[in-house]
């Protein structure tokens, strides 16, 4: 999916007080890319990326996906997109409370009418993949903050969207959590050839990436290439085992 | 922070993986998931035509869960629904029973009864306070002459007053009706002991007394009184005999009362109102039994036109009303429902305000679980998708509650008929209630509803 913003700007009025959060943003993250958006807290990432996932709307400028301008969908069109064509993970995970694994992932699915015997399939198999294929009746508070956090992104990737944003989804993990977690999104940008852009603002988890985008201040700071992309399973590899691993898939 | 100190579990060390040549390093590492479930992800899932939306039995299993997550709050919120729908299906029971208890009542006599009494005397015959009573004893006998009215089979008139009854040790107090012998044919009123009065008490005034099936047994227990004395306001009475059982309760019933002979009854238990006039000894009613049930009619007519004549009446305005059995169970009718409709209004109000409650509590909900309606939003819940879901709880709150209402409305109306009086419950009253508890749970469920679905997603997620 082609994401192709226009000088994207965003204005909190509060009372008197106009905040400006984003002062003109313009770029294009084309189809199958993996690219981080890093800068320092209050820059307006996450101000950006909610407008990517179609939750809130620009003050001015022009959002495109795949050519499409989002500014003339109306709600139930949006719902639409966010069901089938995005999956969102949040910083807070976002899981719904007293509710399993299972029916957490199963949600999306529900809300996009496929029937419930696919909804099984795919949700197992979603969970699976993030490796929690024994832990799929519990429920939020049972589960550690990782694997919440992997619980949020089978919920992202049930319906195999074309782009999945997530909101400094390693911001409240240990490093081994975030390792994986960039694991499963190199994954599903290799295999599934799904467009992942995320928020950080931990340097050497945007080297994950293959792109790195820079805001600053409400403005682009930098838009620049990964040189050296790190795999997070050879990462992963060498951490844990004392053993060896030679295959490679 | 209170800490458990729990024993150390016993140091296992973690399954050496065994590497299998050739295969995905993923399976070797079973932290990181099982990515080859990733193939099944592959393509999209069949997304239903039309665009989805969630089927209403998935939010009907939600609903049942979210609800019962709480179940104090509610319990509470059901209580205005179900003491509405319970008191509905109750008190319909309790009219309904009345109802059909007149109806009984009348129609048991045969339905061939006509009655006649003072104009402005009410339902039940008793004149209100202000009238003259103007049937007299006259009136009948002049009604017996088949002359004047050949349709009449049997002609009844009755003198109502009460007094204390005493028998040796045993005292009671109970109706006492003056009637002729002919009030056991009209009535289908026999004895079981003895006899009822006959014309001889009548003719040479003789002070005898059949006693109600209640009375005997209040004064004499299982012995048969028949022939003892029994004194009335201070006069000695005969015993001639006890009559059936008539069943039914309370001040209607002829059980509690004692019958004598009707000259005796106006010269010593009537007050001055209605003593003897000019016109003859005032009494309280006549019932006329007519020949068949087809000349009712015709025997309606003869006995208006005869009183007409002897009451001299004018402007079209007699002092005397000539019912049959099909007015009197329609005029029970009529004051029933006039009250059942009262009784419904205040059943209204117990729903209307356990709809507030429900409104009440639903917005409630929908701030606190704002968060997770905008999670839902997030991941591509349509406005009608939460709206449907609240919707269906508010609903599913006043169903269950009116389920509720009708088993404590129909038990206690087994609890009234088992010890009070007859109840009689109607299904119509059942599924109204049910359906206008619904109703008021759909309307008032609205609201919060769409409250919860215009949510902006981004607004309720950043709700704290």
């Amino acid at each position: 999916m082609v994401i192709e913003i226009r000088d994207i700007t965003k204005t909190y009025q509060t009372g008197d007080v106009a905040l400006q959060v984003l002062k003109g943003i313009t770029f294009t993250i084309n189809d199958g890319e993996l690219c981080a958006i890093m800068g320092p807290s209050g820059s307006g990432k996450s101000t950006l990326m909610n407008i990517l996932g179609c939750l809130d709307t620009p003050t001015s400028g022009e959002y495109l996906l795949d050519g499409e301008n989002v500014a003339e969908f109306d709600e139930t069109r949006l719902a639409r997109v966010r069901n089938r064509k995005i999956g969102f993970v949040f910083q807070s995970f976002n899981l719904i409370k007293r509710t399993s694994a299972l029916d957490q992932v199963q949600l999306p699915l529900l809300y996009a009418g496929v029937d419930e015997k696919e909804r099984h399939k795919r949700a197992t198999a979603a969970l699976a993949a993030v490796g929690l294929g024994d832990r799929m009746d519990h429920k939020p508070n049972q589960l550690s903050g990782g694997q919440q956090q992997r619980v949020a992104i089978a919920r992202s990737l049930v319906a195999t969207p074309s782009l999945i944003l997530a909101d400094e989804p390693t911001g409240n993990l240990d490093s081994r959590s975030s390792v994986e977690v960039m694991d499963i999104f190199q994954r599903l940008n290799a295999q599934l050839g799904i467009t992942v852009v995320f928020v950080t603002h931990e340097p050497d988890i945007a080297e994950y990436t293959h792109r790195i985008i820079r805001v600053r201040d409400g403005y682009l700071g930098a838009d620049e290439r990964v040189p050296h992309t790190k795999s997070a399973a050879d990462e992963l590899a060498s951490r844990s085992e004392p053993i060896q691993i030679h295959a490679t898939a | 922070m209170a800490q458990t100190v729990t024993a150390p579990a016993p140091i296992v060390p973690p399954p050496v993986p065994t590497i299998v040549p050739g295969k995905r390093v993923d399976e070797n590492r079973k932290i990181a998931g099982d990515m080859t479930q990733l193939d099944l992800l592959s393509e999209p899932p069949h997304f239903r035509k039309g665009g989805g939306g969630v089927p209403l039995s998935e939010s009907f299993m939600s609903s049942l869960y979210s609800l019962s997550s709480n179940i104090l709050r509610t319990g509470l919120t059901m209580l205005g629904i179900i003491i509405g729908v319970a008191a509905v299906v109750t008190l319909l029971a309790i009219g309904n029973g009345v109802v059909a208890d007149a109806r009984d009542k009348v129609t048991a006599n045969g339905t061939n009864i006509i009655s006649i009494s003072a104009a402005n005397a009410n339902a039940n015959g008793i004149p209100t306070p202000d009238s003259t009573n103007s049937l007299t004893y006259e009136d009948a006998l002049a009604l017996q002459d088949p002359q004047n009215c050949p349709d009449c089979a049997a002609i009844s008139p009755e003198i109502r007053a009460g007094g204390t009854l005493i028998a040796g040790s045993a005292r009671t107090f109970a109706p006492i009706y003056g009637v002729l012998p002919s009030y056991a044919e009209v009535h289908s009123y026999n004895a079981v002991v003895g006899t009822f009065l006959v014309d001889e008490d009548i003719t040479s005034n003789v002070q005898s007394v059949a006693l109600g099936a209640t009375v005997a047994t209040t004064l004499f227990g299982e012995d048969d009184p028949t022939g003892k004395t029994i004194r009335i306001n201070g006069n000695s009475f005969k015993i001639a005999g006890v009559m059936e059982a008539k069943g039914g309760t309370g001040f209607g019933s002829r059980d509690n009362a004692v019958y004598v002979p009707l000259p005796i009854a106006s010269a010593k238990f009537t007050g001055n109102r209605q003593r003897s006039t000019g016109s003859g000894k005032s009494v309280n009613g006549i019932d006329i039994k007519a020949a068949s049930t087809e000349s009712v009619g015709k025997a309606m007519a003869e006995v208006s036109d005869l009183l007409n004549i002897r009451h001299r009446t004018r402007n079209n305005t007699p002092d005397f009303q000539v019912t049959n059995q099909a007015d009197q169970i329609k005029a029970a009718e009529e004051n029933q429902r006039t009250q059942q409709i009262f009784l419904l209004v205040i059943a209204s109000v117990s729903l209307l305000v356990g709809g507030i409650g429900i409104m009440n509590i639903m917005l409630v909900s929908v701030t606190e679980r704002t968060r997770e309606i905008g999670i839902r939003k997030a991941i591509g819940a349509k406005e009608r998708d939460i709206l449907t879901q609240f919707i269906v709880e508010a609903v599913l709150i006043s169903l269950l509650g009116a389920l509720i209402g009708v088993i404590i409305g129909v038990s206690s109306s087994l609890i009234v008929s088992a010890t009070w009086k007859r109840t009689i419950i109607s299904p119509e009253s059942v599924v109204l209630a049910v359906a206008f508890a619904t109703a008021i749970g759909l309307f008032f469920g609205v609201f919060p509803a769409q409250r919860a679905a215009r949510l902006r997603p981004i607004e309720a997620l950043r709700y704290e």
